[in-house]
């Protein structure tokens, strides 16, 4: 043990040489938690091919005469496909409108100051520590009375504006030379200008990783879509699955189909901006 | 308007750049200031007033003082509902740490495909709650679940999982748990990778083994992230929902009823949104407390290098 340990903190440096024992035997290890991590979801796909599920015995992993049948059945037999296009919708507005909204507030507060911004940008932080389930309530009646109780502007409505997209793109925008705005003003560029065609493009990553942050928080959102939302015609993805549960009490087949397809394109999100979502998370810890 | 600006010179120019500026940052800061100001900061006082008041969400408010907090702090499923959130917490809280923590110091290792691994490890934290819960309710199945008939290959008698009140909030933890292992895991190695290499080099020399290397250089240089973790897990952990809402609907009877929950069944159940506003404010008074208590207390155990 003692051996394997010296070679722990000489192995980082020298990374191309042959593998050694207890790489081995941790690479085995990360492996086979991997695999345990990724099960859920290889059960989930098999489960949903495999026809009768749950009815009477567990699926096996190999399914006899697998079939698409769930999925055909979901989208001919359900609301599934206009559950999907207002999930999609719902996303793609929110991330839209809390990219413009943010990026603009993060401007100012990189590179307009005014007196008592300090105690602003403190205020927009804080609007972060407050919990949904405070808001609910109060929330819910100010919907209805703006009539907006079961329509997409009431779902869409608090989620304008991201306190946390503002603050990571703030971040960002600070990290942007000064000296470039400089230029631009000398070239008579004012500060609609110098926002568009200097400091944006050049926050370019941040802005990928709040939009993956934005679309997948609005795609995945439950509690206020459950609280404003009645009608089957205006639900959304984790809305109509919830209610799943009721109507498709033991076929697990439809079930996980319906799963497969809420992942399915944050997966594909995911394979392609790995590096935004992970530098995301990771800009979170270190603030 | 040329000689306007001409002959009162700097001074009238100067108060149209400034009007100019400040409309620019009024035009810029108003799009996400009002509807932060409009749906998170009045709405929160606004249930503060709420919790103050009888209310069925259609008839006029009735003034009833402090008597919700009361009522709510005599209420046995009160504290039943912040038992249960508790219960979660501190089986959740551990298992993404410790787990969490043996990841991240794999995963920065220099081992083969580190990054396709660590990708497999986060992917969970992309899906839904909703989806990790009906995920999990086919795994945990009772009867035909994977989990109970593997158990069964090696003799054991497997559970009833959700549908048992004992095992309920153990399932919601696991599932739990395994949505977020990814997310602390890549905290942690950001945190991580701030340590300085040559940390390890010199207790290395002065002949620190693994475990010493972990416990006196490894932790304590962590321990600003462990922080941020253990704050965040506590602030999520409070408001727990979603997966309840959709593994156990706080059941079987209750075992797994939680305050979120709560809040939501007095509304929209019960229509008292008096108390349903009195019971959110409870919640976040207790998370507030909570945190400022580790704000003060990280002095004891945090390190800021």
């Amino acid at each position: 043990m003692p051996e394997a340990t010296n070679t722990a903190a000489l192995a980082v440096p020298t990374a191309r040489r042959k593998l050694k024992s207890w790489q081995i035997v941790l690479v085995v290890a990360v492996v086979c938690g991997a695999c345990v991590m990724f099960f859920p979801f290889l059960w989930t796909f098999i489960t949903s091919v495999s026809p009768g599920a749950g009815l009477t015995a567990t699926p096996k992993l190999i399914p006899d005469n697998p079939s698409l049948g769930a999925y055909e059945l979901l989208f001919s037999k359900t609301k599934f496909p206009r559950v999907i296009a207002n999930s999609l919708g719902l996303a793609v507005a929110t991330t839209l409108l809390q990219l413009l909204t943010s990026s603009l507030a993060a401007y100012v507060f990189s590179r307009m100051p005014f007196p008592g911004r300090g105690a602003v940008f403190a205020l927009y932080l804080a609007t972060m520590m407050i919990p949904m389930q405070v808001l609910m309530v109060p929330l819910f009646v100010q919907m209805r009375d703006l009539g907006l109780v079961d329509s997409y502007l009431g779902v869409l409505l608090p989620g304008v504006a991201s306190a946390f997209g503002v603050f990571l793109l703030r971040q960002a925008m600070n990290t942007v030379p000064r000296e470039l705005d400089e230029a631009a003003r000398l070239d008579g560029a004012g500060h609609l200008r110098i926002f568009g065609q200097i400091v944006l493009p050049l926050v370019g990553p941040s802005l990928a990783t709040l939009t993956v942050f934005s679309f997948m928080s609005s795609w995945n959102a439950f509690l206020w879509p459950l609280v404003i939302l009645r009608s089957e015609e205006l639900k959304t993805l984790p809305l109509a699955l919830a209610g799943m549960q009721g109507q498709y009490t033991t076929q697990w087949d439809v079930m996980m189909a319906g799963s497969v397809i809420s992942i399915l394109p944050m997966l594909a999100i995911y394979l392609f901006a790995q590096k935004y979502v992970i530098q995301g998370v990771a800009n979170t810890g270190i603030k | 308007m040329m000689s306007a600006t001409t002959t009162s010179r700097g001074r009238s120019r100067f108060t149209w750049q400034k009007a100019k500026y400040a409309l620019t940052v009024l035009l810029f800061l108003l799009p996400s200031a009002v509807p932060l100001a409009y749906f998170t900061i009045y709405p929160m006082f606004a249930a503060l007033w709420t919790s103050l008041h009888k209310w069925n969400l259609l008839s006029p408010m009735q003034w009833v003082g402090l008597d919700n907090y009361a009522t709510l702090l005599q209420n046995p499923e009160t504290w039943r509902a912040f038992g249960n959130t508790v219960y979660y917490i501190v089986g959740y809280l551990p298992l993404v740490y410790v787990g969490g923590l043996g990841l991240a110091i794999a995963l920065n290792a220099a081992i083969p495909f580190r990054n396709f691994l660590r990708g497999m490890y986060f992917l969970p934290v992309v899906t839904s709650w909703i989806v990790v819960a009906l995920v999990w309710r086919w795994l945990l199945n009772p009867s035909v679940g994977i989990v109970n008939s593997l158990l069964g290959l090696v003799g054991i008698d497997g559970p009833g999982w959700w549908t048992d009140p004992t095992w309920a909030m153990p399932s919601i933890i696991l599932a739990s748990a395994w949505k977020d292992l990814g997310f602390v895991m890549i905290i942690l190695l950001a945190g991580l990778q701030t340590v300085p290499q040559d940390l390890y080099e010199a207790a290395r020399i002065d002949g620190a083994g693994w475990w010493a290397r972990l416990r006196y250089v490894t932790l304590p240089l962590l321990s600003p992230t462990t922080f941020f973790v253990v704050v965040i897990s506590l602030i999520n952990g409070f408001q727990v929902f979603d997966q309840v809402y959709a593994m156990t609907g706080g059941g079987p009877a209750g075992a797994s009823q939680v305050v979120v929950q709560q809040v939501y069944d007095l509304t929209f159940r019960y229509s008292q949104a008096g108390m349903a506003s009195a019971l959110s404010w409870l919640l976040f008074l207790l998370v507030l407390v909570v945190t400022i208590v580790q704000m003060v207390g990280q002095r004891k155990w945090v390190n800021y290098a």
